[in-house]
């Protein structure tokens, strides 16, 4: 089975082959919705003002982004690793430990094209050996390892004061500045985002079609099988790992530039799950889950707060919600919400289109 | 033990080298020129016996979550969310009857009663989907540590100590001797030797519940081949509910062991399913002297970690997954 192949699109015969290939490549430039999702995120800036445009979009793409690595490697992989958030905030923290902060005494103070290069390319090391760790046992033996991986991390920030600044963090992070442009400017900076969002989608996308991806896939479902016919799975598995490191250290840069500081409190074992639940319930299937997944977290968080105070609850009930919301999409949906998107549209479109069982995992 | 002396002689050189040293160290009397280079006999000697004791409480944490997860394949991530559970019903029931021992029976059978809710009314419905249990166990601890939050609120308990385990106990562990020639022998808390005692009591117990009762051999035949066993007739469920009962049973009392030697508050249950976790990997999943093994280990390389290197003891835990990891992926114990 593959969850990619029946949900791809498939080309008319009369097209010509050239366009035909791209459209088998990339079926999203098909898709019309696609189109329109694309054009409003454009145009974002004339419709959403500063903290629409920061608070909500600006972190639903930078969360997405995280969501996205782990959706990659629990989707193509079938491998759910927990410290993919770990992976993005030290990301994050390499930023802040090589670039300016306002702790002079732990950052190097390098400009940002170096510092950030380096904190992309230290986290994917450090993404990789937890990947090359974890892929020593198999299923959900990962995801033990990986959430021990995440937790020691954490432990550690606070405990070490030389390079983490123990659990007050790095403050008042520098961010880029070049070419005149202020890119943390609210405008900038969510097209800044936008634009890293849209590469990694992408990235993803392709990958997943590339005999790298393919190839993944086939260790997800049967690795014995791949093994026999002379395909590495652990390396296979382990540059899945990398992949998915480069991608949420992306994430994690943004992030640190997004919030300008950087604490335990960002690489808690409780965030981590946090990006579980966003792929969970965004569903683990597609790219654009995480981002579903992360627009719908984001939107909770912010509101849950006025929303329930206006029914006369408690609104510190937040984490209850999401909770509660995380368990009703396991139950119900093994694909999350775009699951339950699709099964909404057969079911309305009567049953033209293939059946296929959205599995994951 | 001959057999493992057999095959692997160099690592079973090393082991009792390395037990040879840590008698050396506990009960020599230590020339000055180590007290120097190493700190005072006391702080070491207080160090291996908290981490000792730690590693009792860890190993009750942890047998529940390597038999739930030896027959049910089920990695039950609300672990922790039981132990704190477990803590708060026996701070809740000693403050109110003042009782310690009934709070423990409490307890127990408390977080038993949910292990037995959650095994019928979830679990039972998604077996075999080893995953999706999993994530089910990750909301649960999520919905759990809020309604906690919510009732307890985010302030620091601790289970009052009777009074009859309270005050220090002389060792016969010598940790100085006096100019005057008179021995120092060492002091330690009373209740910490007593929780151990109880910890190797109720170690001991499952040991031969597991290896020489009839419901022990069902369970071990069901961490075998679980579908071989349902096969020749054994009421299946039936074992799990009462296996998931005992492990969160288990996760409860050590709550209450917890709440009696360090303290509740919200975050312990990531701490202490972490803990669970390491020790899990480290031992061997599955195996219950493997978690006493992986048990005693963290718990000592915790405590010395914090005496010896303060900023880096999370490391060393963690290096010692690693390199088990690395060495034996299937933990020290495990029989795969």
């Amino acid at each position: 089975m593959s969850l990619l192949q029946s949900t791809q699109f498939r080309p008319d015969p009369t097209t010509p082959t050239t366009r035909r290939a791209l459209i088998r490549a990339w079926p999203e430039f098909q898709n019309p919705v696609a189109w329109l999702v694309a054009l409003i995120l454009v145009i974002m800036p004339l419709i959403a003002n500063g903290f629409f445009l920061i608070e909500i979009f600006a972190t639903t793409l930078i969360l997405g982004i995280i969501a996205l690595s782990l959706m990659f490697l629990a989707g193509y992989g079938g491998m759910v690793s927990l410290m993919q958030l770990t992976i993005a905030g030290f990301a994050g923290y390499m930023v802040a430990v090589f670039g300016v902060s306002g702790n002079a005494n732990i950052s190097l103070g390098w400009p940002w094209w170096l510092a950030t290069p380096m904190a992309l390319a230290l986290a994917t090391l450090f993404g990789t050996l937890g990947g090359a760790l974890a892929v020593r046992t198999e299923g959900i033996y990962t995801i033990m390892i990986t959430l021990a991986i995440g937790a020691a991390f954490y432990y550690f920030t606070n405990q070490n004061w030389a390079i983490f600044n123990g659990h007050t963090g790095i403050n008042t992070v520098a961010t880029p500045h070049f070419w005149g442009v202020d890119w943390r400017a609210d405008i900038a900076f969510y097209y800044v985002t936008l634009g890293v969002a849209a590469i990694c989608y992408f990235a993803v996308q392709y990958v997943s079609r590339a005999p790298f991806g393919l190839a993944l896939q086939g260790v997800r479902d049967n690795s014995r099988r791949m093994a026999a016919l002379g395909f590495n799975p652990n390396a296979h598995r382990i540059a899945a790992y990398a992949f998915a490191a480069f991608i949420a250290a992306l994430g994690g840069v943004l992030q640190v530039w997004n919030y300008r500081q950087i604490s335990p409190g960002s690489v808690s074992v409780g965030a981590c799950i946090d990006v579980l639940i966003i792929a969970v319930v965004g569903g683990i299937t597609r790219p654009i889950g995480p981002f579903i997944g992360a627009l719908i977290f984001v939107l909770l968080r912010t509101f849950a707060l006025d929303v329930l105070i206006k029914f006369g609850l408690d609104g510190n009930r937040f984490r209850l919600l999401i909770g509660l919301g995380f368990l009703a999409i396991v139950f119900w949906s093994s694909d999350g919400v775009i699951g339950l998107w699709e099964r909404w549209r057969r079911r309305s479109a009567s049953s033209t289109q293939r059946s296929d069982g959205g599995r994951h995992g | 033990m001959a057999r493992f002396i057999e095959r692997h002689p160099a690592w079973a050189l090393i082991v009792i080298i390395a037990v040879a040293v840590l008698l050396w160290l506990v009960f020599a009397i230590w020339p000055p020129g180590l007290e120097a280079a190493i700190g005072r006999k006391r702080l070491f000697l207080n160090a291996v016996l908290n981490g000792i004791t730690l590693g009792g409480l860890y190993f009750l944490v942890a047998s529940g979550f390597t038999l739930i997860f030896g027959l049910m394949r089920n990695v039950n991530l609300a672990h922790g969310s039981l132990y704190l559970f477990g803590g708060y019903i026996g701070y809740a029931i000693s403050t109110w009857t003042g009782s310690w021992i009934l709070s423990f029976i409490v307890a127990f059978i408390a977080v038993a009663l949910v292990g037995v809710i959650l095994q019928l009314a979830v679990f039972r419905r998604m077996e075999g989907q080893d995953l999706r249990q999993t994530m089910v166990t990750i909301g649960l601890s999520i919905v759990f540590a809020d309604l906690m939050l919510w009732v307890f609120g985010g302030d620091f308990y601790q289970v009052q100590t009777p009074s009859w385990l309270i005050g220090p106990v002389q060792l016969p562990l010598l940790t100085a001797i006096k100019s005057s020639g008179e021995p120092v022998y060492l002091q330690y808390p009373l209740v910490r030797l007593v929780i151990f005692a109880a910890s190797v009591v109720i170690g001991i117990a499952m040991w031969l519940a597991l290896n020489r009762t009839r419901i022990g051999m069902i369970v071990r035949a069901g961490v075998d081949d679980r579908d071989i066993l349902a096969a020749t007739g054994v009421r299946i469920q039936l074992v799990f509910v009462l296996v998931f009962a005992l492990g969160a049973g288990l996760a409860g009392i050590a709550g209450v062991v917890g709440g009696t030697f360090q303290s509740l508050s919200p975050g312990e249950d990531t701490r202490f399913l972490l803990a669970s976790l390491v020790v899990v990997i480290v031992g061997g999943m599955g195996s219950i002297p493997g978690a006493a093994l992986g048990a005693v280990i963290i718990g000592l390389a915790e405590q010395l970690g914090s005496v010896y290197i303060p900023t880096y003891a999370i490391v060393v835990t963690f290096l010692i997954m690693v390199v088990v990891l690395a060495l034996r992926p299937q933990g020290l114990l495990a029989r795969r």
